[in-house]
Parts: C-alpha cells; structure tokens; sequence
C-alpha cells in the first residue's frame, strides 16, 4: 500500500509561481526576470500584480543573468525564469563570473528540467545542471519534489541570503507533501525503514515511494528520504539512516555523473563506506516521448528502484 | 564639472597612475599594461571630476554614480585610480597579483576590495550587470548615473548586443556606457582579427546616442562626459566611443597590440618610468 495519499496533482512550476506571487506580496524588494517563457514558468501572476518589478528580457538569457546580478546591488532580490537548460548550461560562465563568484544574491529558478520535460526531446531535457551548479562555490541547489514543496521552497529564497539554483519541473505529479515543514538543507524523513536508505529529489521521490509499496510487500522495509537540498547537503540525516540500514539507492532524473547521487556516495566514501546504487540516466541524452515512458525507457521507474534495492540490500556484507 | 576642473591636476594624477601600471606589472611580471595606460584619463576623469562617489565604500552606493568595469584585464589601471582616490593605501598596490591580495589579477569582490562591485574578466558581461544596477536606480527611485567601460574586442562577444537591445527598448537613460576604441586586441588589430565595421553605426541602429571622443585628451574627455550626463536620464542610453591609444604614455608601448599582457623587464621599466614624471609619490 502507498504510505502517501495524494489528492490532487499539479506541476511543480506552478508552485513556483504561487510562490513568487506570494513571496511579492511578502516582500517589496522581490523582483522577477524571465526570458520569453512567462507562460511556461507561470510567472504571469507576478508579472500583472508587479508590472514594475518584473522585467521582460526577452530571449536573451546571458543578458539576463547579468541584469540579475546588477539588481542585487541595488538591494533588489532577483528571481530569474527560463528553462533549465537555459537557465545553466546556456549561461554557465555568466552565473559563474557575475553572480557566484560575485557573491550575488541571485534566484535562479529553472523549469522543465530533467526527462519529464517529454516531447520536445533531449535537447531541451537537460540532465547535467545540478552538477554544473553544485560545482559553483557558494552556491545552494534545491530540486524541490512537488507543488507543495516547490512553493515552500520558493518562499524559503526570500529570507535566503546567497546564490541559488532552484529546479522543478513541467508535468502534473503527485502533490503529497503540503503542510510539511521545508527548510533548505534539512532533508525531509518521508517512511522510516531499517533495511534499505532511499534517498531521492525532485519527482522521483514520488518513485520512490511507490517502490517503497511495492518493497514493503515483498519483506523489505525502506526508509525513503527525500533530500530536496543537494547543496548544502544535510550529511547528520544521510549518515543516521544509513548507519541504521547498511546501505543507500539514491533517485534523481539527472545524469549519474555529477548529481545527488555523487554527492551522497562521497559523503559514505568519508564517513561511513556502505554499498550504494543509482538510479540516474547513465551517461545519455535523452529524447522525444511521454513523461512516464521516458521514465521508464531510462531506468527511472519504481521497478527500477525495487530491482536497484534487492542489488543493494545483497551486496551488504 | 568641466569648467571647475583642475586639469593641471588631473594630468598631474594621470602621469602617476602610469607609473603606478607600470610598476605594478612590473612587480609581479604580470598583468595588462596596454590597455591600462590608454585608459588612464578616462579613470582619472571618473574618480576626479565625473563621478558623485563617496571613498567610504559600500555595495548599494545609494545616492552614489556606480562604475563597473567589464574588460576586467584592465585592472592595473582601476586599482591606482582607486587608490589615488582614497578608495584603500596606496601601499596596497604592491600586493597587486600576488598570493592573498586583494587586488587579484581580474577585479573581483570576493576579497571585499572597496570600490569593486562586481567580478569580471570574462569579457561581455559588465553591460548587462550595469543595466540591472541601473534598473535597480529607478527602482529605488535614485537619480545617479550607471557608467560601465567596455573593450572595443569585447564587442566581439554577443552579450554586449543582448544587452544593448535591453537597454534602448527599456529606455535605461541612466546608464553612460564607453567603449576604449584602441583598435588593438591580443592577436591584433581588432580589423584583422574581426571586423567592428561602423561601430558607432551599430550602436545607433540599437537605438543608442553615441557621442565620440579622444579618450586620451582629458579636457575633450570631460567634456564628453559632461555632455553624456546632460543628454542622459531622457529616453536613450548613452555611448561614447573613446579613442584611445593603447600603451599611451609609454613610447615602446604605444599603439601595438604587443603590450596587451605582457611585463616589461628592468630594464624597460627603467625607460618607461624616465618618460613619467613622478607627481604624487609612487607607492
């Protein structure tokens, strides 16, 4: 049985943009940019409540970054909107020159990221960016799991002081995480479990807790973390359930190189060597297709997660 | 303004600056002479005559003109004008480049350097970043004025032409942007290497005024400037393409591409500082 009941189910980005309204109302510094996509990003509400703390920058997203970075020496709070694709690999060097090694309090808030984003293909899907991004010193980076916590998480970046990359995403999903207390860096304990640490972000925490049903049939207990801060990453929660299970699955719609999964095998390889498996895009693009099928095609279903636990759980010695 | 300007002073300050670049590249067998020395009036301009500044720094500069400087490399010459200026001890200027200074080979703020709001080096980016502070103005309802200093080769990089549409379709008039108009960039003159072609034809068709000057003439330069803050906080954002020559000052330096990053030894220390009087005492 599935431990979380959701009921409703909405995109993630649309919890963004509640929450840039709400955190608009909340605070008179707050501005917002956006590279020609205010729809996708659902920035729209912003846009018309605050016409003149919105910026249109138009499909210019280098320009953008730059402006951004400028905002925050006037004291303004920039919230930046493009795909995430656009909004890291596109404008890399900007991020890195004008707003993190700047020490530039700057929101860059990315959508349609990961496989999920479907039928506009791979060249859109990026699955590289929170790796780009966790490399940047001083950077924090959040993949927020639902509508609920993409909300929270964007609320959270108003009292936020420092560079952040904050990535969600296109599809409708599971809303199961409302009244759930969010704070950046704290990872959230979602089933508690003593045979296996599944740690996930972003939809595939969903993932993960269906293959937690499916596992707890079979025998398995699981604990399921969802760990919506990559950077700074909460290392005392890793290391208690682990310490506890004897072994980690980490869960990510990314590539396997340079994602969740990297830095959580880092923090085992330094304080507590366990057997720990994948669950990633290995080392491909991705391409056209329905959001669930692609999941599936790329090893990134519950099933992927139910047979990557039976691995796991018989490499523990 | 210019008719209350000392420009006996100004040129005065302008010949230890150059000595200062000099030095400094000297020192730590590193950095951007060149470019340096053709820009010296127009930073001497700024920090003495244009800018309403104040030396107690902070990042907002609230009330305050901002400078951003976007060809980063040029840095020599920003770090002995601040200094000159009371921005920090001139003293400082010798850790130029070396291990834990404050004054690192590119400007940055990661060291809290006063008078440096922004990072740069990678070229292309410092318009962009003067646009927001610039928006960020007027938004706080602040009437000073953006300036930002750009290569004439950093036109190459796109950027510069994302936010020159910006800046003309958003109306930012408080921003008076130059470009240093050497004709030189590393691997050569910049019309071998890429072609500007009409810059300033450019610059008008994105919708900016551009004015044009001798960049190495103080008093046409301040004039100049003076003339930009008239013209801006209207509808257009500002340009001037500065003439400069790059190395100016420096007879073996002047005019070749050859000085962009490279030191000179002892001996052409020696040459370049007998041709620049010391006026201010070097640090």
């Amino acid at each position: 049985m599935i431990k979380f009941q959701y009921t409703d189910k909405k995109d993630t980005r649309s919890g963004f943009g509640v929450g840039l309204h709400e955190l608009g109302k909340q605070n008179p510094n707050v501005v917002a940019l956006c590279a020609d996509l205010i729809g996708s990003l659902k920035m729209d509400a912003f846009k018309k409540e605050f016409p003149d703390r919105f910026f249109q920058i138009g499909i210019a997203e280098a320009n953008m970054m730059g402006i951004a970075a400028g905002l925050t020496i006037g004291g303004k709070i920039p919230f930046t909107g493009t795909f995430a694709n656009f909004s890291t690999g596109r404008v890399y060097d900007q991020i890195r020159q004008s707003i993190a090694y700047s020490d530039k309090n700057v929101k860059i808030c990315a959508s349609h990221a990961g496989l999920t984003l479907g039928e506009d293909g791979a060249t859109h899907q990026i699955l590289e960016d929170v790796g780009m991004m966790k490399m940047l010193p001083g950077m924090t980076v959040i993949v927020p799991c639902d509508y609920a916590q993409t909300k929270a998480a964007t609320l959270a970046l108003g009292d936020h002081i420092g560079p952040t990359y904050l990535r969600f995403g296109r599809p409708v999903w599971p809303i199961f995480t409302e009244g759930r207390p969010f704070t950046i860096g704290k990872a959230d304990v979602m089933i508690e479990g003593n045979q296996v640490t599944i740690i996930a972000n972003g939809h595939m925490v969903w993932q993960a807790i269906e293959a937690e049903a499916i596992l707890a049939e079979k025998g398995i207990s699981a604990e399921i973390i969802n760990i919506h801060t990559i950077k700074p990453l909460d290392v005392e929660a890793i290391l208690k359930s682990v310490q506890k299970t004897g072994c980690v699955v980490t869960c990510e719609e990314h590539q396997m190189n340079g994602g969740l999964g990297d830095s959580i095998a880092q923090v085992l390889a330094r304080h507590y060597p366990a057997p720990i498996e994948f669950i990633a895009v290995d080392d491909s693009f991705g391409e056209s297709g329905k959001p669930m099928d692609l999941l599936k095609k790329y090893g990134l279903s519950p099933e992927n997660i139910v047979n990557a636990t039976e691995r796991v759980i018989k490499r523990k010695s | 303004m210019s008719s209350q300007t000392d420009f006996v002073k100004l040129k005065k300050v302008s010949s230890q600056v150059r000595r200062d670049i000099v030095r400094m590249v000297h020192a730590c067998q590193s950095g951007h002479p060149g470019g340096s020395l053709g820009c010296t009036e127009y930073f001497v301009a700024l920090y003495y005559s244009v800018l309403k500044h104040n030396t107690h720094f902070t990042m907002e500069g609230k009330g305050e003109d901002l400078f951003f400087l976007s060809n980063g490399h040029i840095s020599p010459v920003w770090y002995s004008v601040l200094a000159r200026a009371g921005y920090f001890q001139v003293a400082e200027l010798a850790s130029f480049r070396q291990l834990n200074t404050r004054l690192q080979g590119h400007p940055t703020t990661h060291e809290h350097l006063p008078g440096v709001r922004i990072a740069s080096g990678s070229l292309g980016q410092g318009l962009s970043v003067a646009l927001g502070a610039a928006q960020a103005k007027k938004l706080n309802d602040d009437k000073a004025t953006i300036y930002v200093l750009m290569g004439d080769g950093e036109q190459q990089e796109g950027q510069v032409w994302e936010a020159a549409m910006y800046a003309a379709h958003n109306k930012v008039s408080n921003v008076i942007a130059t470009i240093d108009y050497n004709g030189q960039q590393i691997d050569g003159p910049v019309d071998q290497v890429l072609s500007l072609k009409d810059l300033k034809a450019k610059w008008e068709a994105f919708g900016w005024h551009v004015l044009e000057c001798d960049g190495n003439n103080i008093e046409e330069l301040v004039a100049t400037l003076d003339l930009a803050k008239s013209l801006s906080h209207k509808e257009k954002p500002l340009m001037i393409l500065m003439k400069t020559i790059m190395g100016k000052g420096v007879d073996f330096m002047m005019g070749s591409h050859k000085w962009h990053g490279v030191a000179p030894n002892d001996v052409e220390l020696e040459k370049a500082l007998a041709q620049l009087p010391e006026t201010l005492g070097d640090y």
